[in-house]
């Protein structure tokens, strides 16, 4: 397998840099951020996107994760005062919210909390090209009011509305030039899902392969989904 | 009548205790999903001879046990950020396939602890309303999708209060999904229309537990001490 790591003339979809791969992420713009539990987080795409001045973001994610002293999280963009509103299941722990929760506090950030099947099914279908889905999730909860409801199976369904972002800030193991991605374990998490729902996919990886570099068997995400890799620094 | 300051100050179970006894309804085979708290707990407790395979929103099927300090991988990790050991018949997948098997009915039990529960199984477990914000997590498609929850949690909070209430008053995570409620004082069969008694804590009598109750509960003709 040949790597092209060290070769900055960028070959096929590789970006020389986390701001240069972030161009046309401009003020207001909607972005996912891939990541479980702080496992799989784009951390030098947040970092860089933190580096610029584009404000007024929403941001959608599974988790806000708790500052870890050394790693760049989703805390952080918060705290640059980038973020306007984030759409997640885990907003914050309220134990120890850290700046997302002072900014929600005082009234500088909105929170829109979903149930974290509901925002993996909604993104599912932004992609796949579906309006939106009817699913059970929420059956008499505050999730659920509102929401066209229908009967499947004898069972209350609420549909529930497809979800696109302008951009998708995404992390794999490796990646050939074309985009076709493989992943580590849990690192997998939102990646495939999120790399379909965005109008622009960049991805931060470890090593980055000619074609045929990578077995076609073991890719998961494929290049039709992905437009910019940037090599973890 | 035992007064409620005498019971406050009586001995309940350790929460490795209710784990053991919940790891007891677990059926060999099972694909199961342990929410955080005391159900993290129930791994460490099912029965030998029996063999129950973990489910994990952070995409990993048969989860293996927490991993020992020094040899945490950072892209093994269960729903609540643990580091896991690496197991044989392991295998990964992305969240919207992870509550693609909660949702379609996949995963066979889920344990999930609780802020209240409801005497016809309602769960309320995802916002205590003072907070005004919540983690729902996937609680909430857990509590539609699996096949049935098991609740495991303390019988009352840390103020004294019952957590097993008529009506819940706190946020809904779902209805009628309980159909057991493991707890440090009482094992409570949930049929979606009332609670029966079980089981009692070594010491406790099936009044006293209904004195810590706040809805009604049918004591069983068959009533016995905890089961482990």
């Amino acid at each position: 397998m040949t790597s092209v790591s060290d070769n900055t003339s960028r070959p096929g979809k590789v970006f020389p840099s986390a701001q240069a791969a972030l161009d046309g992420l401009t003020q207001g713009a909607s972005v996912l951020i891939a990541g479980f539990a702080g496992c799989g987080i784009p951390e030098n795409l947040l970092r860089g996107l933190a580096e610029t001045d584009v404000g007024d973001l929403t941001l959608i994610c599974q988790g806000t994760w708790i500052q870890e002293s050394g790693r760049f999280g989703i805390a952080d963009l918060v705290a640059s005062g980038q973020v306007r509103k984030i759409i997640s299941p885990m907003p914050f722990y309220p134990e120890d919210g850290g700046p997302v929760k002072s900014h929600w506090e005082s009234g500088k950030l909105e929170l829109e909390i979903v149930p974290q099947g509901i925002l993996a099914e909604r993104l599912r279908a932004g992609g796949a090209g579906i309006g939106g889905v009817f699913l059970p999730t929420g059956s008499g909860t505050r999730f659920a009011e509102g929401k066209e409801t229908r009967q499947f199976d004898g069972r209350d369904h609420f549909f529930e509305v497809a979800l696109k972002a302008d951009f998708a800030l995404l992390r794999a193991k490796s990646a050939d030039t074309l985009g076709n991605l493989v992943y580590e374990g849990a690192g997998r998490n939102w990646n495939p899902t999120m790399a379909m729902a965005a109008r622009v996919t960049v991805v931060e990886v470890d090593q980055v392969y000619e074609p045929g570099g990578l077995d076609p068997e073991s890719v998961i995400t494929q290049a039709i989904f992905i437009d910019r890799l940037v090599l973890t620094s | 009548m035992t007064s409620l300051e005498e019971l406050a100050e009586k001995d309940r179970l350790p929460r490795e205790i209710v784990a053991m006894r919940v790891a007891k309804e677990l059926p060999d085979g099972a694909y199961v999903n342990l929410g955080i708290g005391i159900p993290t707990l129930v791994s460490s407790f099912v029965p030998e001879g029996r063999t129950v395979y973990y489910h994990s929103e952070s995409g990993i099927l048969n989860c293996g046990p927490i991993a020992e300090e020094g040899e945490e991988d950072i892209d093994l990790i269960n729903a609540g950020g643990q580091y896991l050991q690496s197991v044989g018949g392991m295998s990964f997948f992305d969240s919207a396939e992870a509550f693609a098997m909660i949702r379609g009915g996949h995963v066979d039990v889920t344990v999930l602890g609780s802020h209240q529960v409801s005497a016809t199984g309602d769960l309320a477990n995802w916002m205590l309303p003072q907070r005004g914000v919540g983690n729902v997590g996937g609680a909430m498609d857990l509590a539609a999708g699996a096949a049935g929850v098991i609740v495991a949690m303390e019988h009352t909070d840390r103020q004294g209060n019952p957590k097993i209430v008529e009506e819940c008053t706190f946020p809904l995570t779902g209805k009628g999904c309980a159909y057991l409620i493991v707890t440090d004082l009482a094992v409570i069969e949930c049929d979606g229309k009332g609670l029966t008694l079980l089981e009692v804590a070594p010491g406790w009598t099936p009044e006293e537990v209904q004195q810590l109750t706040g809805a009604k509960l049918t004591i069983s003709p068959d009533v016995k001490e905890f089961e482990l």
